[in-house]
């Protein structure tokens, strides 16, 4: 494999990699706290 | 005995003897930390041990790094097993409040745009020529973050460990002077003005807590080459969160992470030996280095103004520079900068949001990199 199909390998797999993660945490957290909204009395 | 007292005296010259011409210069350098750390007040915990160890590994024949040397245990026990900076994440994992990113989910986003610097900077090292792994070890200071630094590093380029931890522990406490003015070339002052509202509570206690939980099984799955990394951080934050173990999250606080902090800090530098540490190819990896953070906020700031434009202007282009692992000196850069323009601005919350964000996007960026790279059979 020469160095740029590296390069480019992990840019497109790892920086999509990344933010495709991120983004279903952004989902997962936010079904989260629809699933256990915040209640006044938890303070 | 003339000649007994004669070899006994060669004795107490053979260290100045032996001295390497790169051995004064990298103890100047090891002093100019030491400034940086107690003078300017730039990361003092890790730049003081860090240039002592620098100035006590380049005086010759005292053998610190060599088999059984002081320095050298330290150095395998803790940095070569990768231990030193996962026991920091745990501290740090402790000592992070999550919650900001939690109030606002979309602000991972931003997390995942200051991680561009890593990649970008990675082709960037190839480019110049340098082999697979360790571009890949430069391209991570753009993480940010040292202890993921020190991490990769040790693991796929050790002989590059001190170098980059230097310059990631370096452009860290630099974030204050590096980003402001990237942040005003690339946003208008209209943009900068934007004010942002400020939203109540959000987060109960059982998404506080499961969020570690969560993230580590998801993250973890995604990308298990890096799950040490996402699970000590995890593990400290719910401690925290859990509110149970108070004397294990204070541990990991400050015990814990006050002596590896040390340790750490004298390992590294005892990597600035001057024969080794001092070649051409150092200057580019600190060069690369400072290219990566600028970089990552580039692209911060660039996504925060993809979002402003989305969302009809009610998002700031400027807490995008704070999706990077500098936790939480860049949202304060933020805040300082959003006030600048407009004083009834406060950015902070919506900033530790995408700093929070980053602290994870670090993390999970070199998890991503690392799975990557296993995937493509490069380790």
């Amino acid at each position: 494999m020469d160095k740029w199909t590296f390069g480019i390998t992990m840019l497109v797999a790892g920086m999509g990699g990344t933010i495709a993660t991120l983004a279903l945490f952004s989902i997962i957290m936010s079904l989260l706290k629809k699933i256990f909204p915040y209640k006044q009395e938890e303070e | 005995m003339l000649d007994a007292i004669i070899n006994g005296l060669s004795g107490l010259i053979a260290g100045t003897l032996n001295l390497h011409w790169s051995n004064p210069i990298m103890m100047l350098i090891g002093g100019i930390l030491l400034y940086l750390g107690i003078k300017k007040d730039f990361e003092p915990l890790l730049l003081v041990p860090i240039g002592f160890g620098c100035i006590i590994v380049n005086i010759p024949l005292a053998d610190l790094m060599e088999k059984d040397g002081f320095l050298r245990v330290i150095y395998d026990m803790g940095i070569m097993t990768e231990l030193f900076p996962l026991l920091i994440f745990v501290g740090i994992g402790a000592m992070t409040d999550f919650r900001p990113v939690l109030e606002n989910p979309y602000t991972f986003l931003l997390g995942a745009a200051g991680q561009f610097g890593i990649f970008l900077t990675l082709l960037l090292a190839l480019a110049i020529g340098f082999p697979y792994k360790d571009a890949v070890t430069i391209g991570i200071i753009g993480a940010c973050d040292g202890p993921t630094v020190i991490y990769v590093a040790s693991q796929y380029a050790p002989h590059l460990l001190g170098a980059c931890s230097v310059a990631a522990y370096s452009y860290m406490s630099l974030v204050p002077m590096l980003q402001p003015p990237i942040m005003k070339i690339l946003t208008t002052k209209k943009e900068r003005e934007t004010i942002m509202k400020t939203h109540k509570k959000t987060v109960s206690k059982t998404t506080a807590l499961l969020f570690p939980i969560v993230i580590t099984i998801v993250g973890g799955l995604i990308a298990p080459k890096g799950l040490p990394l996402l699970a000590t951080i995890m593990l400290g934050n719910l401690m925290k969160e859990s509110g149970v173990v108070s004397r294990l999250t204070k541990a990991a606080e400050n015990e814990i992470s006050n002596i590896v902090t040390l340790l750490l800090g004298i390992s590294i530098g005892a990597t600035m030996s001057g024969p080794v540490f001092f070649k051409p190819q150092t200057l580019i990896i600190l060069c690369l280095g400072l290219l990566a953070i600028c970089l990552d906020t580039v692209c911060g700031v660039l996504f925060g103004k993809i979002l402003y434009y989305i969302t009809g202007g009610k998002i700031n282009p400027l807490i995008g520079a704070a999706g990077i692992s500098a936790f939480p000196m860049s949202a304060r850069v933020v805040q300082k900068e959003g006030q600048k323009y407009n004083k009834k601005n406060y950015l902070l919350m919506h900033a530790m949001g995408a700093n929070a964000g980053g602290q994870v996007g670090s993390v999970m960026a070199a998890a991503v990199m690392l799975s990557v790279l296993k995937g493509m059979g490069v380790i």
